[in-house]
């Protein structure tokens, strides 16, 4: 008896070993919480004319690295932009002069924002504002742009 | 003297009155029941040795069928997203699809259908013959609470497995579509990790679904115990008791599971 209950200790000692081996691995190596974690970073303000497609949570790359996450997206209704707020790692501060751009990853590829930093030797404080931003490129207004830049040689000759 | 058909309509709505009382007499039943198996809950871990042999029962003897399972799922799922995605070239984004549908549904939701199948209908069978053979009569003669020593750690032992094994089968369902998409289809293995890792959010997706799997845990070990304490103690009656709680767990299953889905990932598709 003192034997069967050994091993059923020990069996059920093996199971909640892979159990928890399992969390881990899900949290470590399929989801992101060592990379970056959701709780910890500080907040950038960015106002853009127009961010297409941009979602929460959609990632923030300098340099096609992950630096941070969207965290809200709100519209001004004084002066009509979309007010998107950024949480970046503490790791990573950035200049005053940096440029904040929405962009496409390939044709089809999910939407995030982009930060280029200036030379400028100031950095952003927690809850500072991005004052140079560049807007999402719509492609309808693209095509639309393009066309009539072509019509209109064409229409004045 | 009543004219009949006034006598039949009596005689139905009687019969409907009868079994609407007998339906929320048995749920408050059930929910008396709940509360007392969690006052004897301390016990279950008081006499931890109990619960841990609840534990082997339930989760030990269902960690094959579950990791064979999650590993098949997985295979079946990348190859058959492969062949949509493809589609559209966006064939790198295997590893998300697949992972998001396991950590989020599809771990939580089919290993709970199996762990019902699997443990719980051997919760309810075991409990259900001990009432059958008075074996619960005879512990109570000998001032011995059955809900502290039967019921109680077949509970937890099924609550604390619950979590474990949909971890397992997630984890093992990656494993699979990595086996299936990098090994036999050849995408890029770096591309099928980053992708995925970028994608799957920590708090959003696995701390959801682990909370979904303890949930779908607590009902089907509640809905186990319940039907075997609950049995008729005749051999149809524990028979009937087992069908009664697989269906009723794969019910409350995918039930809960809509509810949860709801109030966990509506605000993020909206946004």
């Amino acid at each position: 008896m003192k034997g069967g209950r050994s091993a059923v200790d020990l069996w059920v000692g093996i199971f909640v070993a892979i159990g928890i081996g399992a969390i881990l691995f899900l949290a470590l190596k399929v989801g992101n919480l060592v990379t970056f974690g959701s709780t910890e970073g500080y907040r950038l303000e960015a106002r853009f004319d127009n961010i297409g497609s941009l979602k929460v949570r959609a990632p923030v790359k300098a340099s096609g690295v992950v630096v941070g996450r969207v965290e809200r997206i709100r519209f001004d209704a004084k002066t009509y932009q979309a007010v998107v707020t950024l949480k970046i790692d503490h790791a990573y501060p950035f200049t005053t002069d940096t440029i904040a751009s929405i962009l496409t990853s390939g044709l089809l590829g999910e939407v995030y924002v982009g930060l280029d930093a200036g030379g400028d030797t100031a950095m952003l404080p927690d809850g500072g504002k991005i004052a140079k931003t560049q807007s999402a490129i719509v492609l309808e207004k693209m095509i639309g742009q393009f066309l009539f830049d072509k019509a209109a040689p064409s229409g004045g000759k | 003297m009543l004219s009949s058909p006034v006598a039949g309509i009596a005689d139905a709505l009687r019969r409907l009155g009868a079994g609407s009382i007998a339906a929320i007499a048995r749920l408050g039943y059930a929910a008396r029941f709940a509360v007392a198996v969690g006052r004897e809950s301390p016990t279950a871990f008081a006499r931890l040795h109990l619960t841990i042999r609840e534990i082997y029962f339930a989760g030990v003897l269902s960690l094959i069928i579950i990791a064979v399972s999650g590993m098949f799922v997985g295979m079946v799922l990348a190859l058959q997203g492969y062949d949509v995605l493809q589609r559209y070239r966006s064939d790198e984004s295997l590893g998300v699809l697949v992972a998001l549908s396991l950590v989020r549904e599809l771990g939580p939701v089919v290993s709970g259908l199996l762990f019902a199948s699997r443990a719980g209908s051997a919760i309810t069978a075991e409990i259900g013959l001990m009432k059958a053979t008075e074996q619960l009569s005879a512990m109570e003669m000998m001032a011995v609470d059955p809900l502290a020593r039967v019921v109680a750690p077949r509970f937890w032992g099924g609550v604390i497995s619950m979590p474990l094994l949909a971890a397992l089968f997630s984890t093992m369902g990656i494993f699979g579509a990595y086996l299936v998409g990098v090994r036999l289809i050849d995408i890029d293995v770096g591309a099928f990790w980053s992708n995925m890792k970028a994608a799957v959010d920590f708090r959003y997706d696995i701390l959801n679904g682990i909370i979904k799997s303890v949930v779908f845990g607590v009902a089907v070990s509640m809905i186990a115990v319940f039907e075997g304490f609950d049995a008729s103690p005749t051999a149809e009656g524990v028979s009937s008791a087992t069908t009664r709680t697989v269906v009723e767990s794969s019910l409350a299953i995918l039930a809960l599971d809509f509810v949860l889905t709801v109030f966990m990932f509506r605000g993020i598709s909206q946004t």
